[in-house]
């Protein structure tokens, strides 16, 4: 039998083989070690979980029910879209779940934007936010990419700091609130990830010919990498799985582009107050780029700075006749339409800025009757008929 | 060691947007960076390689480099580290793209310790780089998450297209019409419990982070100030 010399780094490649000193510690074994010690509580995954593979090969959890949804304040505040398709998506597969009121931001997004806070108050945010979690009994589910890596940075420097445990039980004790860590720190796409055979299952839509890149979170596999999934199946093993496994599922057709590692330009900072450079990044190293080498119908992200970003750094471009427009939207949205969510009442893309429509109509939506049903819904709680559209109105 | 003007190093001296400060001054604010908790996790020696500034997207774009942080950090160049918190940190993605360093460096937390200390000496760089920030700084310290709604005005967002002012009218309506019950709040990115905002604000105030803004912007301070401690105050909680 011959073997190219290609085939043979590659086969090398999918035994996910990396030298030992790249290879982060598991921290769980450190975890239960100062759980036993009674430093601190552990938060169990429920006993539902699917299991899948980290970057070095460590075992992840992944609850399938029973989540308690750690929002994020920029799907919230302006894709609101984005945070009712995860929420769509678990009513729709018949899993429970907890939207809390008795939630923070992680406040990450200021915190690398300004700096105006430190270690002691970012870890308090976040244990206290893991504490309102475990005394529902409801487990956390991000949905930041930030807050995600955030909380993974502020677990490893609980796990390695005895004084800033100490500085964080003092706070916690005050808010009279347990000190508690999850077993797991788990990000929606993830979970969108793991299930990704139960969505496919209810997918009503026929993704065939829609093309799409993939943009990964920086804040999701780069910052404390090991906990982000990898799959041999997918980039066979050499880049995060989590997006392009989900979207070829669904039987989209994943595109390959040269700058895929890039960060998008959001700058934490730079985005609000200096979005020449983050317009700059986003247009000339993404969008651009994927134009001419993929060419894809829409840009698939998951995280809540990289569809603003990729998103609104859009329309200026434009203007300058670059060549952009190109609709992004996050793999939740993507998804949920897959399995029949309305554009518009669920997917919310009216709050999105590229052109979106062609790639409805790709998909087989019907984007002006589906605006018309939009308009009556709203009409109707303009009339007083009706205070809020409900989950029972978009069918879950 | 040469004099500041003569190391190659250096940017130009006649083009900082800063004043000197006498050596143990620099000093002093160096100390605070390297006694950080963190620092010793994020920086282990550079290899010089410059992975960092090739995925570094600031690089790209501004006079930085991840690189000359990390070194100037490893062989703890006071001179120029003081001039990078004046001139560089700021311009960080805060991506953490360097995290692919060979050495495990972590250039961007060491950036991320500069700004802090930038931030709670209230140095020139940091008052620069933060005005016109308040606005973001009040919503998430004084109502827990960080961008609302009602944010999105075609004024503040000229460049982001119309989809924004179609928002901004529609607003109320518009966010009546999500189905998650959370979500029908304009302010704020969802609806905080009462009790919720009352422990974040002990936080700020038991951690110090509070303080900080006072470093930078005393009036925002000031306002930030009165806001939580009547809230405390209101619910009988003594500090």
């Amino acid at each position: 039998m011959t073997t190219t010399p290609v085939e043979l780094v590659l086969a090398k490649k999918e035994r996910f083989d990396r030298t030992p000193d790249r290879r982060s510690e598991d921290f769980h074994e450190e975890l239960f070690e100062l759980e036993r010690a009674g430093e601190l509580l552990v938060q169990r995954v429920p006993d539902d979980f699917v299991t899948v593979s980290t970057k070095y090969g460590v075992p992840k959890k992944i609850p399938r029910a029973h989540l308690w949804h750690h929002k994020s304040c920029g799907q919230c505040g302006h894709i609101p879209g984005y945070s009712t398709s995860i929420f769509w998506i678990m009513r729709k597969l018949g899993h429970d779940y907890h939207d809390p009121s008795d939630q923070t931001s992680c406040t990450a997004w200021n915190y690398y934007a300004s700096a105006t806070s430190n270690q002691a108050a970012q870890a308090a945010v976040a244990l206290r936010n893991f504490a309102a979690a475990y005394e529902t009994g409801y487990f956390p589910l991000i949905h930041c990419g930030t807050s995600y890596g955030h909380y993974k940075e502020v677990r490893a420097e609980i796990l390695r700091h005895p004084e800033l445990r100490t500085q964080v039980r003092k706070v916690l004790e005050k808010l009279g609130k347990p000190m508690v860590l999850p077993e797991e720190i788990v990000h929606y796409s993830e979970y969108l990830y793991a299930l990704r055979d139960e969505i496919a299952a209810q997918q009503v839509r026929d993704f065939t010919g829609i093309g799409v890149t993939v943009h990964p979170a920086c804040h999701y596999y780069k910052l404390v990498e090991g906990d982000a999934i990898f799959d041999p199946d997918v980039y066979q093993g050499q880049r995060t799985a989590v997006v392009t496994g989900l979207a070829t599922r669904l039987g989209a057709e994943v595109r390959n582009y040269s700058t895929w590692f890039d960060c998008c330009g959001f700058g934490f900072r730079h985005i609000l107050v200096q979005r020449d450079f983050t317009r700059s990044f986003a247009t000339m190293r993404k969008i651009e780029v994927m134009k001419e080498e993929a060419n894809p119908d829409v840009v698939l992200t998951h995280d809540t700075g990289c569809v603003t970003t990729l998103d609104k750094s859009q329309f200026a471009a434009q203007a300058h006749g670059k060549n952009v427009g190109v609709p992004v939207m996050s793999e939740a949205q993507f998804a949920a339409l897959a399995m029949g969510a309305h554009p518009y009442k669920v997917c919310q893309l009216h709050w999105h800025s590229a052109n979106y429509r062609p790639l409805l109509e790709k998909m087989g939506i019907d984007w002006r009757a589906a605006w018309a049903e939009f308009e009556e819904s709203v009409a109707k709680l303009a009339r007083n008929e009706q205070e809020f559209v409900t989950w029972e109105d978009v069918g879950v | 060691m040469p004099a500041a003007t003569q190391d190659p190093l250096r940017k130009v001296d006649d083009v900082a947007g800063f004043a000197d400060v006498p050596r143990a001054e620099k000093e002093r604010l160096v100390a605070e960076v390297f006694a950080d908790p963190r620092f010793a996790d994020y920086l282990y020696g550079c290899y010089e390689c410059g992975i960092c500034v090739a995925v570094c997207p600031s690089a790209r774009f501004y006079d930085f480099s991840p690189r000359r942080i990390a070194q100037a950090a490893g062989r703890r160049d006071v001179d120029l580290l003081y001039q990078q918190m004046q001139e560089d940190i700021w311009e960080c993605s805060q991506c953490f793209s360097c995290l692919r360093c060979p050495r495990g460096n972590n250039p961007g937390g060491v950036i991320t310790i500069m700004r802090e200390v930038a931030v709670n000496n209230g140095m020139s760089s940091a008052r620069e780089a933060l005005e016109g920030y308040s606005r973001i700084i009040y919503k998430i310290m004084s109502t827990g998450t960080q961008v609302s709604p009602d944010m999105l005005q075609p004024d503040a967002f000229p460049d982001w297209g119309p989809e924004v002012q179609d928002v901004s009218e529609n607003l109320a309506l518009w966010r009546r019409a999500l189905p998650p019950e959370t979500h029908h709040t304009t302010s704020t990115g969802w609806s905080v419990a009462e009790r919720t905002l009352i422990e974040l604000y002990l936080i700020w105030l038991e951690t110090g982070a509070l303080d900080m803004i006072r470093q930078v912007d005393e009036g925002l301070h000031m306002i930030l100030e009165e806001v939580m401690e009547d809230r405390l105050e209101e619910e009988g909680i003594e500090r």
